[in-house]
């Protein structure tokens, strides 16, 4: 029997104290963030000043909001680059101080900033850091921080994209500094005996999405859904024409999942049917006045709550092109990566491709895709993806000393096809 | 590579002949390249064979080892090949100029750098192993060599190392070159055949350049039927003749080719940005000759994690660098970015140079230019714009949409209370905007290799060669 | 019933492909190649069938540009010798460092003793009392000689490889002679070795669930034994091949499912080569291109690298004026464009676009707008 979500946090709390690092793996959704808050919380109740690290401005700020409103006897400074302007909302809470030095801060509880802008501070070390997001924190960034904080939580999901570069960098792979490696990759290469836990439960994802997405992108964890299944209801308030958009939004109304299926072609990557697709589902979506009802109670999906997401920058544009409406966030699943929607619709990574590259099977681009939403997800894709998988050459060379990682891209993108051509229309 | 460059490929398939996708050169040329085609043993990591080099295409010199297995032939192929390049490469440290720093010491630049030319990317990392496998011996101690060896052994470890800096002509492999200024009507692939993308560029194609007995190819790696059926009977009957003059005949083609390669790109005028990158060439080439001359240990095996984190800082801000500089430099670059919409080009139809922002005391001058264009745009309002035609101005992108953009200028038009004469651009000019730009924001401060943190294993034990290290065995 | 009889014409028809040319055995180099561009019909079909490529190709006239310098054959079986000399002594050495085991002694067992009729006998005696005995010491096998089913044939792996069993547990270990230096080789001879190293530990664990044990008793860390820097001493890393595995797998699924590739063929579609009594082929030329147009390639450069008939393919795709010529990328990025023709059309308003092609006939001509602009 695996250790309930409550018992995981409290022994993350207790383990922090004895070794010099703890590293938390989060699935999408699995309360990465009230763990980051609850832990800040509990290391400023010790008296000892804590530093948090995240990777954007908006993890940031998103971060100061959620410990200010949860803990507002806590101060806390929020370190930023010259031209950061911050949200109003931010100014206005109690106890937060921004500034782009920490003497400006005053002594605050907590101080937090982007890992590029800790990369300036110096001269002061904290016992304490969070670092969050730190899969997707590349070592390079780390190595310019570590000299701050004496012991630190590490907090992130293994799941999703990796770091990149635009140089290449093999040159350094096998090393167990490799710049180009994850933060977390690097510090337990070096530190083997620290502690790993796993946060065990997705709030997120709802009972028809966490099997799905745990089997595929974490097949030797795994985790499981918070509400079970007929907690989550996503109804549409006006009936359909019968369109095969419309069918496939009461599919995923339905069960949690729908392929909307255009005919098998190769087509260039901004493929006008599939981005008009894209288009007219996000607009019947919200005309068919779609209410999302759970453990946090009935709510219309509102254009804030739905996303569209996608593999290239050129397929966003030409999505946004196509008259989604305006306050629906269009974006690149690098850009989508630790944020939650109600529904999502996605433009499946491989929809039209002849060849499938690396980047195009990167099982973490797909599992960024494939989990950002608490209700529903509606894929569209072209025909002919599993004969595209069936003909994918593998010679994908192999670094002498480079972990495996898993899962294989190949097998990720099997597995949710295969989950998906039952949800087909 | 982009579409552009696919419709290039596809176009030179089609008429036989190589199509330009570059209309300037975009890397050095010296004056005096050293043209370096080296061959290796086929089996072994880097045992050398042949050298074919020199800076005076009449006169090539020819240095082969007879029996690849003996090692003293090795040795003494290894003082050889440093009795010709350490003395090129020196050469280039006289005549240096004194260059001002801000917040540091002013320091010497050479005037001028050695720049080693070789045929193809597995050349560079041939030159990589073999500066591998000799930096570290020693002209004392058991299995002495020269001096000059391990010298050349850094030398040739620091021209691999730079050769992939991005920008760099300091050891340039002539495939690439070629291919970034030439696309060919075969794959990438094939295009690492010296002799096949010479054929594509100037005569078309041949496969008579895919036969080895036509066409060698130019190394590192030797032909097995030629080593089957020459190079092993050769050396079999022991006549170091016979095995030096097989090797000539595989080398004297290649040789020939890289001429051909320098005299066409030479017919190319140089992009404004080489001077800049070459400067840096030979700021870096002039670094490592103090390094060398203060004494300093031979480049470690692997780089440590600081050392890494360092270069990878490097490299990257360089690529950044190159690849802006080569759009600014080349209309035909740039247009790889106006084809995805990154940047534009147009008829500026309307100014107002006078527009202002803000009241008062922060009332700044911010020039309205509205351009017609038929590229289709996809930058949002307020992305930060630069422009090839006036290098100091930036610009935001105001709006963009049936085939008008505007624009205001935000830096570069002078501190007056109107803009600089000239510094807005005039109706019925051509002009082209991009959000490419070649800021530096300058990369924050690594720890220093003995505070490497405990994430990174700690400090290193700092490396000491040592007599292992001299005596590495090379079978 | 009937999937029994469908299984047998398939193999059937397969034999009818290979004809009268004696059947390329396929060893374990042959067998990892199977993944290197399984879209292409023609390779599965001839592969399938167990045809000669090389042969066909020779006598196409269009010989593969692969070829092995002696240099480099002398340097692997002096490297493979020192390697494996004393009875694996400096083989054992490494192995105690690198699987950190406390051993002390092993037996040394060369299968190639016995006469090759015995081989695959006497392997799975072996491996049987090894697999039984979990107290038993260490033993190395050398040339094992292990079989695997490929497209409904039994295969025979040439035995260049030692299975190192201790406790029950047993390593595939590998022997190349490119070279380690300072813990980097070089990353597609690597792969080229955890491919061929995965054919053996699927044969090993298919041979030990044959014989009722274990099949993951098997490691996927295979070991692989290489010389260090420029010397000739050896040195041992471990390869993780579990991906090697998964498309190993997938790939000998295929192979069973080649009849939706027959289905399609002519019945009396064959590639035979028509050997003479000294093996030379016969058919005319022409007759054996014409058989093998029938069936479907998918080239790409890629090919060169990998395939036999990759000259027979690019020469095919020039006639056709084909874009694949370019590579997998361009290919891709031109949407359902096939050939060069076209899509020039296409760009220089030639052509009018069909259903489907607007959108890549509005970028084809944007590009070529750009060129012009900028190269006049």
């Amino acid at each position: 029997m695996t250790a309930g979500p409550e018992q995981v946090i409290r022994n993350v709390l207790a383990d922090l104290p004895r070794h010099r690092g703890v590293v938390v793996d989060s699935p999408p959704g699995a309360g990465k963030s009230t763990l980051v808050v609850r832990a800040a919380a509990h290391i400023a109740a010790t008296g000892e000043p804590l530093m948090i690290v995240a990777q954007t401005n908006e993890q940031v700020d998103d971060l100061v909001t959620r410990i200010s409103g949860k803990h507002p006897h806590l101060t806390v400074g929020r370190l930023s680059a010259g031209g950061y302007v911050p949200p109003l909302r931010m100014l206005e809470l109690p106890g937060v101080r921004v500034g782009t030095r920490v003497q400006d801060l005053g002594d605050p509880d907590i101080v937090i900033a982007t890992a590029d802008k800790w990369a300036w501070i110096g001269g002061r070390v904290w016992p304490w850091a969070i670092v969050d997001e730190a899969y997707q924190m590349r070592s390079d960034k780390l190595l310019r921080i570590a000299g701050l904080f004496e012991r630190a939580l590490f907090v992130g999901d293994p799941g999703q994209l990796d770091p990149f570069s635009i140089v290449d960098g093999d040159r350094w792979s096998g090393l167990s500094w490799d710049p180009l490696q994850s933060a977390v990759s690097v510090l337990l290469r070096h530190n083997p005996d620290l502690p790993v836990h796993r946060l065990p439960v997705s709030w997120r994802l709802p009972a028809s999405a966490a099997p799905v997405v745990s089997r595929a992108f974490y097949p030797f964890t795994g985790f499981r859904s918070g509400t079970s299944e007929g907690d989550r209801r996503l109804e549409l308030a006006t009936g359909g024409m019968g369109t095969p958009h419309d069918r496939a939004l009461e599919e995923a109304a339905r069960s949690g999942w729908a392929l909307l299926e255009l005919p098998n072609r190769h087509t260039v990557r901004t493929d006008a049917e599939a981005v008009q697709a894209v288009a007219l589902l996000a607009e019947r979506l919200l005309q068919r006045g779609a209410v999302a009802s759970s453990e946090q109670g009935e709510r219309p999906v509102t254009a804030e709550r739905v996303a569209v997401g996608a593999a290239h920058r050129d397929q966003v544009a030409a999505i946004r092109a196509a008259g989604v409406p305006p306050q629906i966030t269009v974006d690149t699943a690098n850009r989508l990566q630790g944020r939650e929607y109600d529904v999502t619709i996605v433009l499946h990574p491989l929809s039209g491709r002849r060849d499938a590259t690396a980047f195009h099977l990167e099982s973490g681009r797909l599992c960024v895709l494939a989990s950002r939403h608490r209700h529903a997800c509606v894929v569209v894709a072209r025909a002919g993806i599993a004969e595209l998988l069936d003909a994918h050459p593998s010679a994908e060379p192999v670094q002498l000393g480079v972990p495996v990682k898993f899962p294989d891209g190949w097998e990720a993108n099997q597995s949710v096809l295969d989950h998906l051509s039952r949800h087909r229309v | 590579m982009s579409l552009l460059t696919s419709l290039a490929r596809l176009r030179a398939l089609d008429e036989g002949i190589a199509q330009p996708i570059a209309t300037v050169r975009h890397f050095h040329l010296a004056d005096r390249p050293m043209v370096f085609i080296p061959l290796k043993l086929s089996g072994e990591a880097a045992a050398p064979l042949a050298a074919m080099l020199g800076t005076d295409r009449d006169r090539p010199r020819l240095l082969v080892v007879t029996q690849p297995r003996n090692r003293d032939l090795r040795f003494a192929w290894a003082a050889k090949l440093a009795g010709v390049l350490l003395p090129y490469v020196e050469g280039f440290l006289g005549d240096t100029e004194t260059v001002e720093r801000r917040n540091a010491d002013p320091y010497e630049r050479a005037i001028d750098a050695p720049q080693i030319l070789v045929p193809n990317q597995a050349g560079v990392a041939f030159v990589r192993l073999l500066g591998r496998s000799m930096r570290f011996r020693r002209a004392d101690g058991p299995y002495p060599v020269p001096e000059s060896v391990p010298l050349l052994g850094r030398w040739l470890t620091y021209f691999a190392e730079r050769a992939a800096y991005p920008g760099s002509s300091l050891m340039p492999a002539m495939t690439e070159e070629l291919g970034r200024h030439w696309a060919s009507g075969q794959s990438g692939l094939e295009d690492a055949n010296l002799a096949a993308l010479l054929a594509w560029i100037t005569t078309g194609p041949s496969d008579d350049t895919e036969d080895p007995l036509i066409w060698p190819p130019a190394g590192p790696a030797t032909d097995p039927g030629f080593d089957a059926e020459v190079l092993a009977p050769a050396m079999e009957s022991g006549s170091a003749e016979r095995v030096t003059e097989a090797l000539r005949t595989q080398l004297e083609p290649a040789w020939r080719l890289m001429w051909q390669a320098i005299d066409l790109l030479a017919g190319l005028e140089e992009g404004a940005g080489v001077v800049s990158r070459w400067e840096q060439d030979r700021g870096s080439f002039s670094g490592m000759a103090t390094h060398i001359a203060e004494g300093a240990p031979p480049q470690p095996r692997r780089d440590g994690a600081v050392a890494a984190a360092a270069k990878l800082a490097r490299m990257e801000r360089a690529q950044a660098a190159y690849d802006a500089q080569r759009a600014y430099d080349d209309p035909l670059v740039m247009a790889e970015y106006r084809l995805t919409g990154e940047a534009f080009a147009g008829e500026v139809i309307g100014t107002d140079p006078d527009n202002t922002e803000g009241e008062g005391r922060s009332r700044k001058l911010r020039p309205l230019v509205v351009i017609k264009t038929d590229d289709s745009v996809r930058l949002a309002p307020g992305t930060s714009l630069g422009t090839p035609q006036r290098h100091a101005q930036g610009a935001e992108l105001v709006s963009a949409g049936e085939g008008l953009v505007t624009l205001k200028i935000t830096k570069g038009m002078g501190r007056g209370r109107t803009a600089a004469p000239g510094a807005v651009p005039e109706i019925g000019e051509r002009v082209c905007y991009t959000s490419l730009t070649d800021d530096f924001q300058g990369s924050p401060a690594l720890p220093d290799a003995e505070a490497t943190p405990w994430t990174h294993g700690g400090p290193p034990q700092e490396y000491v060669p040592d007599d292992e290290d001299a005596q590495e065995e090379w079978s | 019933m009937s999937g029994l009889k469908r299984e047998g014409d398939h193999v059937h028809r397969l034999e009818a492909l290979r004809g009268t040319t004696p059947q390329q055995p396929h060893d374990a180099r042959a067998i990892a190649a199977l993944a290197a561009n399984p879209g292409c019909a023609r390779r599965a079909l001839m592969d399938g069938a167990g045809v000669d490529k090389d042969a066909a190709a020779r006598h196409l006239g269009f010989p593969a540009p692969f070829g092995q310098s002696p240099f480099a054959i002398t340097r692997g079986n002096v490297f493979e010798a020192l390697v494996k000399a004393d009875g694996c002594a400096e083989l054992l050495r490494m192995l105690r460092e690198l699987l950190g085991l406390p051993i002390a002694e092993v037996a040394y067992h060369d299968v190639e003793n016995v006469g090759a009729h015995l081989r695959h006998a006497h392997t799975r005696t072996l491996i049987d009392r090894a697999a039984r005995d979990e107290q038993d010491a260490g033993t190395l096998y050398d040339h094992p000689l292990l079989s695997l089913e490929i497209a409904g044939h039994t295969a025979y792996l040439e035995p260049d490889v030692v299975a190192f069993q201790l406790g029950g547990r047993f390593h595939i270990v590998e022997i190349k002679s490119f070279a380690v230096i300072d813990g980097q080789a070089d990353p597609s001879a690597v792969a080229a070795a955890a491919r061929q190293a995965a054919v053996y530990v699927l044969a090993l664990r298919t041979l030990l669930e044959e014989l009722g044990h274990d099949p993951l008793k098997v490691s996927h860390d295979v070991v692989l034994v290489c010389p260090e820097n420029f010397a000739n001493r050896p040195v041992a890393s471990l390869v993780d091949v579990r991906r090697q595995l998964a498309v190993l797998r997938r790939q000998l699924t295929r192979m069973t499912a080649l009849d939706r590739l027959l289905e399609g063929m002519p019945e009396d579609l064959t590639f035979d080569l028509r050997p003479d009594d000294d093996g030379r082929p016969t058919r005319p030329v022409a007759e054996l291109a014409d058989a093998l147009r029938r069936t479907t390639a998918r080239y790409a450069p890629d090919c060169l690298s990998t395939c036999d008939m990759c000259f027979f393919c690019r020469d095919e795709a020039r006639q056709e004026g084909a874009s694949d010529l370019l590579g997998r990328q361009v290919r891709d990025e031109l949407g359902g464009v096939a050939s060069v023709a076209e899509a020039l059309g296409l760009a220089d308003g030639t052509r009018d676009p069909a259903a489907g092609q607007e959108e890549i006939a509005r970028l084809l001509r944007n590009a070529e707008r750009l060129r012009k602009e900028c190269l006049t």
